[in-house]
């Protein structure tokens, strides 16, 4: 079988790879190295990013199948192929993460003056893993970039992180990898049970509901550690805190929706029955980890870990959204993923910048920082208005949709997500008050300079977005709606087939 | 009689007689010169074994199938690296000496002589020409306290192994009334004639094979031999002879005895069971390089095993090609080992790694890439052993062996992990002497095999199907 058309959903994945033999092929002394790499890197997720706006101008929202697909035998004689391909509900991940990768690499631009070649291989590599995790339609080949993420994470951290870094890099690898091994063995089940591996194809099997459940919870295991779910988040904090700010950007951005979208993507549609069985349980621990972990992020000392604290009852808000298994809902997830990605990024950036020029991210240590860095502070206060769901901004439309699609199965659930956004705007609101507001904590603060041109470019996307998405969300909703209708429809009649069949 | 079968294994016995008197007749030192001859030797039979027709000869003692040459071939890669990796070691260490790869020349005869046995006595014939040649390579720093420790230690060991499987085998062949796998095969189709001494029988020599693969609960021997033993040596025993005695292992399991799965296969479960769990919580604590990597071989027998504990055609496909995969990961884990030296001295501890990732960013690069694809972690070419492995285990319906096997994959996972942190994360020590040229070539091809073979697994993955296939037809 050969692939149809322009293979451009391999050629955004790989050609980040292109990127990383330029750079492994420049000679000479440690300065042109490193500037070459810099450059090098920039250019390739540049060039990556253009043509990824391809899916942008070109998707079919109308269509809920998957468009751009692509097909190469690969181990023919085991059923798998090599099968990419986007539908609504990833398509706009594929175009976050290669958005956010030359924001990552611009940022850390001055930042990182040690090892910058491994640095920027480590990041193409990553922009490899990610894009190709979107795209795969096969479920060995996505479970290869699932994992494979971790490789250049772990690097990241534990190479430029900071004081606890090898903690921290061990802890985030580990704990993912414990989830994803048993998700592994979920994988190696439905391949023998179905001599395929094509997600296309196995979303036709029917599973008997005794052995969804099984699945369901190995495949829990995995994307419950990515998501973070409560209790199985205490590696997000310390992943952050110890990460290189692009890091942290990459992770919140990316690496934290791939467990929610491994909950879109499978679980949901392979696994209806034992999906509406757990629901009630993943609304416990969504509404456990929005309350919970933001009256966390209250106690803060320690700016990223705030932000951190505040990404798991973000990703609280989207579990929940995700099964209410109502079109709003499920909509709802999907931009609040989308939203939280480009506003919780900028955010880890805006610490970034405070931290480059203080090196410190204690809260005590700031105050008054409006005076010295106005712009700054301008656009510290848009993201964290983005962040507390104000309307207009990025954040809004996605929660209440969450809202609303919770209201509709349980109005408490509704009531516990809600509450989400009135504590989350009291630890933001704390937080920018402390930072940015108040007296000049100190006299040192006095000589900081404000935003310079590389840090406009950087958050200049960003800021477009949060207002974009924020204003004229249906400019984004338009692309999964076609999509997750089909997919909820589908999972009812799923759910009523079995009921039937229960009778 | 069919003499082609056997002429690989006849032309390597006589380039071996060969190689020796060219190596004692000169006055000068031949070490070079006899390790060359040697590579070559092994080249011609490797040529020789993709020619030799399917049969079987010398009254039935030989076999030569699909599986033979696969497995034949993946040993004479593995002896012929091991003997390239020690030509600058050797002459350092002042150990530069003919016979060294004489012995391991003879050594790889034995290999090949199990692999084409279908009789016991062959197969002994095999086991003793490669146990008693490795005896003499462990201890050939004889100067060295810790060598000579080792070559005692792995021959007093080795001499109860192979007092085992000879045990065994004339208990077999007491109740069988044969020594030739294809007659106890026969004998075994009727239910009335598996007496009890025969699975007695099949136990020791289960026993005796188990302590030439390292697995547990045979596997004492294996972190001090490997420890004490100069490092090449270390790094040929890691990769042929586990190859070819698990090859033979299979042979035997999976060709006489395979009426006998239900007996046989307890075993080979609780084996591989316990190499997992000991290769990943011994190896946690280790602070020696070589003894690390000691317990990790026994972990990765573990997996091995696990294809062969299921019992189906599925696992077997999944233990070649773990195997293939092993082999070639493990050579180029050993390139870099071989590699770590200090002012002159071979050096071992994991903490003369720090700093790697400054010094030698390219070495640092290909061992992290080893130390990954060990952990099995995907794109890397150990993710593709371990799947298989995990995948007929599924099938099969063992769960246990799965989740066990994927639980230490995670444990052994951070022991790996440790190696790559003190590369890159540990402040940086003196850096490493200048490596030759012959490591960093090994280096290269197996990482770059390691890292790339998600592309194109499909040849490997076939070629073992049909090396299977050729065995349990």
């Amino acid at each position: 079988m050969m692939g149809v058309g322009f293979p451009l959903l391999s050629l955004l994945t790989f050609l980040p790879l292109a990127g990383v033999a330029i750079i492994l092929a420049v000679r000479g002394d440690q300065q042109t190295v490193a500037s070459n790499a810099r450059w090098t890197a920039l250019w390739t997720s540049l060039i990556t990013f253009m043509l990824s706006l391809v899916l942008w101008f070109r998707f079919d929202k109308n269509e809920a199948e998957f468009q751009f697909v692509e097909r190469l035998d690969w181990l023919a004689d085991f059923g798998v192929t090599y099968h990419m391909g986007v539908d609504g509900i990833s398509v706009l991940f594929v175009l976050l993460s290669t958005l956010l990768t030359p924001i990552c690499i611009l940022s850390s631009w001055e930042a990182v003056q040690s090892r910058v070649r491994e640095y920027m291989i480590a990041f193409l590599i990553l922009e490899t893993m990610m894009v190709g995790m979107f795209c795969a339609l096969d479920f060995v080949v996505f479970y290869i970039f699932f994992e494979g993420v971790l490789i250049p994470m772990f690097l990241i951290i534990g190479v430029w992180g900071g004081q606890r870094r090898v903690y921290a890099a061990f802890k985030l690898f580990l704990y993912t990898l414990l989830g994803s091994v048993l998700m592994l063995l979920a994988i190696l089940l439905l391949w023998y049970k179905a001599g395929t591996t094509d997600i296309v194809e196995l979303f036709t099997l029917t599973i008997p509901p005794s052995l969804q459940t099984w699945i369901f919870l190995a495949f829990f295991a995995s994307f419950a550690v990515k998501v973070p779910m409560w209790p199985v988040h205490t590696w997000l904090p310390d992943a952050h805190v110890e990460a290189p700010t692009a890091g942290s950007v990459i992770l919140a951005g990316v690496l934290l929706k791939m467990g929610a979208y491994g909950f879109l993507r499978f679980s949901l549609p392979l696994l209806p029955v034992a999906s509406a069985e757990f629901a009630p349980w993943i609304f416990a621990l969504s509404i456990v980890a929005i309350v919970y972990t933001s009256l966390v992020a209250l106690a803060q000392e320690d700016m990223k870990k705030l932000i951190a604290y505040s990404s798991v009852a973000h990703m609280g808000i989207v579990t929940l959204g995700i099964f209410t298994f109502t079109q709003q809902g499920l909509s709802g997830a999907l931009f609040t993923m989308l939203s939280h990605g480009v506003v919780s990024s900028a955010l880890f950036l805006c610490v970034g910048v405070l931290y480059d020029r203080v090196h410190s991210r204690e809260i005590a240590r700031y105050g008054g920082v409006a005076k010295i860095m106005p712009a700054y502070a301008l656009v510290f206060m848009l993201f964290t208005m983005a962040s507390v769901a104000l309307p207009g901004l990025a954040g809004f439309p996605g929660e209440l949709l969450v809202i609303l699609g919770a209201w509709k199965v349980n109005p408490w659930v509704a009531f516990g997500a809600a509450l989400g956004m009135i504590l989350g705007a009291a630890y933001m609101l704390y937080l920018y008050r402390r930072v940015v507001f108040g007296r000049i904590a100190r006299d040192d603060l006095r000589g900081l300079l404000d935003l310079s041109p590389r840090e406009y470019a950087v958050f200049a996307p960003l800021i477009v977005l949060t207002i974009w998405m924020g204003i004229s969300p249906q400019s984004f909703l338009s692309f999964f709606e076609a999509s997750v209708a089909a997919l909820v429809e589908r999972h009812h009649a799923a759910l009523g087939a079995a009921r039937l069949a229960g009778l | 009689m069919n003499w082609m079968l056997a002429l690989p294994e006849i032309v390597l016995a006589c380039a071996g007689l060969a190689i020796l008197m060219i190596g004692v007749v000169p006055r000068q030192n031949m070490f070079f010169g006899c390790t060359m001859a040697s590579i070559g030797a092994l080249v011609v039979t490797a040529a020789l074994v993709l020619t030799v027709p399917d049969g079987t000869g010398f009254a039935g003692q030989v076999i030569s199938d699909g599986f033979a040459r696969f497995m034949k071939l993946l040993v004479l890669l593995g002896a012929a690296i091991g003997m390239l990796m020690a030509l600058d070691f050797n002459t350092r260490e002042g150990l530069d000496r003919f016979e060294y790869p004489v012995l391991l020349l003879f050594a790889t005869l034995g290999m090949l002589i199990m692999l084409s046995a279908n009789d016991f006595m062959t197969v002994y014939i095999g086991l003793e020409l490669l146990s008693l040649s490795l005896y003499v390579v462990a201890a050939f720093h004889r100067d060295n306290e810790q060598s000579a420790e080792a070559g005692l230690k792995y021959f007093v060991l080795g001499a109860l192994a192979s007092g085992l499987f000879l045990y065994g085998a004339s208990l077999v062949y007491g109740f069988a009334g044969t020594t030739s796998f294809e007659r106890i095969a026969l004998a075994l189709v009727d239910p009335a004639s598996r007496s009890q001494g025969l699975t007695l029988g099949l136990i020791f020599i289960l026993a005796g094979l188990a302590f030439k693969v390292s697995a547990v609960p045979f596997h004492m021997w294996t972190p001090d031999v490997y420890e004490g033993a100069p490092t090449p040596v270390t790094a040929f025993f890691a990769a042929a002879p586990k190859v070819a005695a698990i090859a033979l292992l299979t042979r035997v399991m999976a060709g006489p005895f395979a009426e006998l799965a239900e007996q046989w296969q307890q075993v080979i479960i609780l084996v591989s069971l316990a190499s997992m769990v000991l290769g990943a919580l011994a190896a946690v604590g280790q602070r020696d390089i070589k003894r690390l990597m000691a317990y990790s071989s026994i972990g990765h027998i573990g997996y091995a095993l696990m294809g062969l504990a299921v019992a189906s055609d599925e696992g077997l496909h999944g233990l070649v090609v773990y195997m293939a995969i092993y082999l070639a990961m493990n050579l180029g884990t050993f390139a870099v080992l071989i590699a770590m030296r200090r002012q002159g001295k071979a050096v071992s501890r994991i903490e003369d790694l720090a700093g790697l990732g400054k010094n030698d960013p390219a070495m640092a690069m290909w061992m992290t890439i080893f130390m990954f694809s060990m952990a099995g972690i995907p794109p890397l070419a150990g993710f593709f052993g371990k799947l298989y492995v995990f995948l007929a285990a599924v099938q099969g319906g063992f769960w246990t062996l799965a989740v066990v096997g994927v639980l230490t994959s995670v444990i052994s996972a951070f022991y790996y992990l440790r190696v790559v942190k003190v590369m890159y994360f540990d402040e940086a020590q003196a850096p490493l002497d200048g490596r030759p040229a012959t490591l960093t070539m090994v280096m290269g091809i197996s990482g770059i095999f390691t890292t790339l073979f998600f592309l194109m697994p499909a040849p490997l993955v076939r070629a073992a199907q049909e090396a299977v296939s050729a065995l349990v037809s």
